[in-house]
């Protein structure tokens, strides 16, 4: 039914996107917990850089990426001295060009649900005799996995359209780095593969469906635990 | 009774200087360890200020705390426990129960395994136990403020601190809890800071009362000793004007219905009919209003009680020269009485003068029924 180039874009764009957002998970929720949470000096001007890529063409981040993280780039040229990583035109290179893209997206999410918890909650945690790190990993995280899910679930999103800073950063190389969105882009370019992309699109849409759907279907959930518990309470 | 108790060294010792915006706390007093230790004061005293330092959720801007030989807080050298190694429980205004877990869990949150065992005796006491499966979002505000205050017990604190745990119930469930937390004074025996601004909560409730006003102590003693202060008429306004007696149950006169009443070898009371065994020690309180004086034993009178007294003291009202108070000595108990100045003059009242205390009301005290 799909031909093998289609399969390999197809599972091209699930493994970047996923693991694009594996890697911001982390990083983004401990950024978000800084913004909602610290006041440090700074804090708008890594408020602003979290932002950039929401702003900025995504030709301009994938540039960027190039510059400091290609070969010659002082975080490429480190990774390849000390690790023998090299960024540029790996699909791991798409990963990192995706998870940029995604993490503001992300931060936003995560950072929303952090402010909505409460902080008196954190300190009765506190007087309980919990430490720091327990407390974010007992109160704060639970109580925002709502934010969390949906964050989730827009980068992986994001991930997955990713286009202007994969095809600079990390180029167009069939079965390394040829998505979803740059396999129809180089069909688009091919004079009579009109069919093959009409065919990628009906993919794509199929895909951003069930995504669409399943995030729904999770944050719904999150959402339901989280009434049911104050609906009874306001019955009772 | 008068001094906290130092001697076993395991007081509350606070001196420490907070700014908060324009609001500035200044506050150098003890506090026993034992008992209900009350913080009093209206809104904006510095009486929540003063808690948190305690619990350690703000850090003094000079000065120190310590629980007995243990420091808390040096601002001189830099010493902070951080609220999670202080040992201090806390019960908030609001329950803050974490909504996420259910009854149980919350309970067992910061249980070190220590107290796993009186788990089971904290939650009869309170009553929970058909709440422990429950989320918190389902209890009343007087279910969940038990859940929170076993929650606090739980972690084995050394000292308790209450933020006026009863604010948001009802006067019903507040009876209700008050008694409860009195029970665990008496039987857990720890020592509790009960802040509120309720003097009908701090009458029921403390042995050890401290006044606050603009973030300064005006007064820090035993509840008797401060609401004998004449010169806190203004701040004591809301307390009803009473003394505190201890008697000791003599006998029962199931036919009149009543109750007698030693306060000391040679004075007795008796009162209406009051369910408790021969030799309870009891606290009564007697209302200053319910006070009459006679200079002689007087003949042919409904009242019933009168103890034979001496006048310590005549002190004026500030702020009321119709009206003054009689400080009265009772062997080693005192009582006070309410009189008009016309009335001293024309019975030429003077301190020093043996009187007989006409008695016309006794309250009990729920709360001491100890031995």
């Amino acid at each position: 039914m799909l031909s093998a180039a289609e399969w390999d874009a197809i599972q091209l764009s699930l493994r970047i996107a996923l693991s694009a957002v594996g890697w911001i998970l982390l990083p983004g929720i401990a950024v978000a917990w800084l913004l909602a949470r610290r006041e440090f000096p700074g804090k708008a001007l890594l408020d602003g850089v979290v932002h950039l890529p929401l702003v900025l063409p995504p030709v301009v981040i994938g540039y960027l990426l190039l510059v400091s993280m290609g070969r010659r780039g002082v975080i490429g040229q480190w990774l390849y001295d000390v690790a023998g990583i090299a960024l540029p035109f790996t699909w791991q290179g798409a990963a990192v060009a995706s998870g940029v893209m995604a993490f503001p997206l992300f931060v936003r999410a995560v950072r929303l649900s952090l402010e909505a918890v409460d902080p008196k909650l954190e300190a009765a945690a506190y007087t309980l005799g919990a430490s720091r790190w327990r407390i974010f990993l007992t109160v704060t995280l639970p109580l925002s996995l709502p934010g969390l899910v949906t964050g989730t679930m827009l980068a992986f999103a994001r991930a997955l359209s990713e286009f202007g800073a994969t095809i600079t950063f990390a180029s167009n190389i069939p079965g390394e780095t040829r998505t979803l969105p740059l396999a129809l882009y180089s069909l688009i370019q091919t004079p009579g593969q009109e069919a093959a992309a009409a065919r990628l699109c009906v993919i794509s849409v199929i895909i951003a469906m069930i995504s669409l759907v399943a995030s729904e279907w999770l944050a719904r959930n999150a959402r339901r635990r989280m009434s049911e518990r104050d609906g009874k309470g306001a019955a009772a | 009774m008068k001094t906290p108790d130092l001697a076993s060294g395991t007081s509350l010792a606070i001196d420490v200087k907070k700014r908060l915006g324009r609001f500035a706390l200044d506050a150098d007093i003890s506090l026993p360890a034992q008992g209900v230790s009350a913080l009093f004061g209206a809104s904006g005293s510095g009486k929540t200020s003063l808690l948190r330092l305690i619990a350690g959720l703000d850090r003094p801007d000079a000065g120190r705390i310590a629980l007995g030989e243990r420091t808390l807080a040096n601002v001189e050298n830099k010493t902070f426990v951080p609220p999670n190694r202080r040992r201090i429980g806390v019960v908030f205004q609001e329950p803050r129960l974490f909504p996420h877990y259910r009854v149980r869990k919350n309970l067992a949150y910061g249980m070190p395994a220590s107290a796993r065992p009186r788990f089971d005796t904290v939650v009869g006491l309170l009553g929970i136990k058909p709440l422990l499966e429950r989320m918190p979002g389902t209890l009343s505000g007087g279910e969940a403020q038990r859940v929170s205050i076993g929650r606090a017990l739980l972690t084995d604190p050394e000292l308790l601190l209450m933020d006026e745990p009863l604010s948001g119930l009802d006067g019903a469930r507040k009876r209700e809890l008050l008694q409860f937390i009195r029970r665990l004074v008496d039987e857990i025996n720890i020592p509790v800071v009960y802040v509120s601004h309720d003097p009908a909560e701090i009458t029921a409730i403390a042995d050890h009362l401290t006044v606050l006003e603009n973030g300064r102590i005006l007064a820090s003693d035993t509840l008797e000793n401060v609401l004998l202060r004449v010169d806190l008429t203004e701040q004591l306004g809301g307390f009803d004007a009473a003394s505190t007696l201890s008697a000791r149950v003599t006998g029962h006169d199931a036919d009149y219905g009543l109750t007698e009443l030693a306060v000391d070898g040679e004075r007795r009371l008796s009162v209406p009919l009051y369910d408790a065994p021969v030799g309870t020690r009891l606290r009564i309180r007697i209302p200053a209003r319910d006070v009459a004086l006679a200079v002689k034993p007087p003949e042919g009178t409904s009242y019933r009680n009168r103890l034979a007294a001496r006048i310590e003291a005549l002190i004026p009202l500030p702020g009321d020269n119709t009206a003054l108070e009689a400080v009265l000595s009772l062997g080693d108990q005192r009582l006070r009485a309410r009189l008009t100045r016309k009335s001293r003059d024309d019975m030429a009242l003077a301190e020093g003068q043996s009187v007989t205390a006409l008695i016309r009301s006794v309250a009990f005290d729920t709360r001491w029924h100890r031995d």
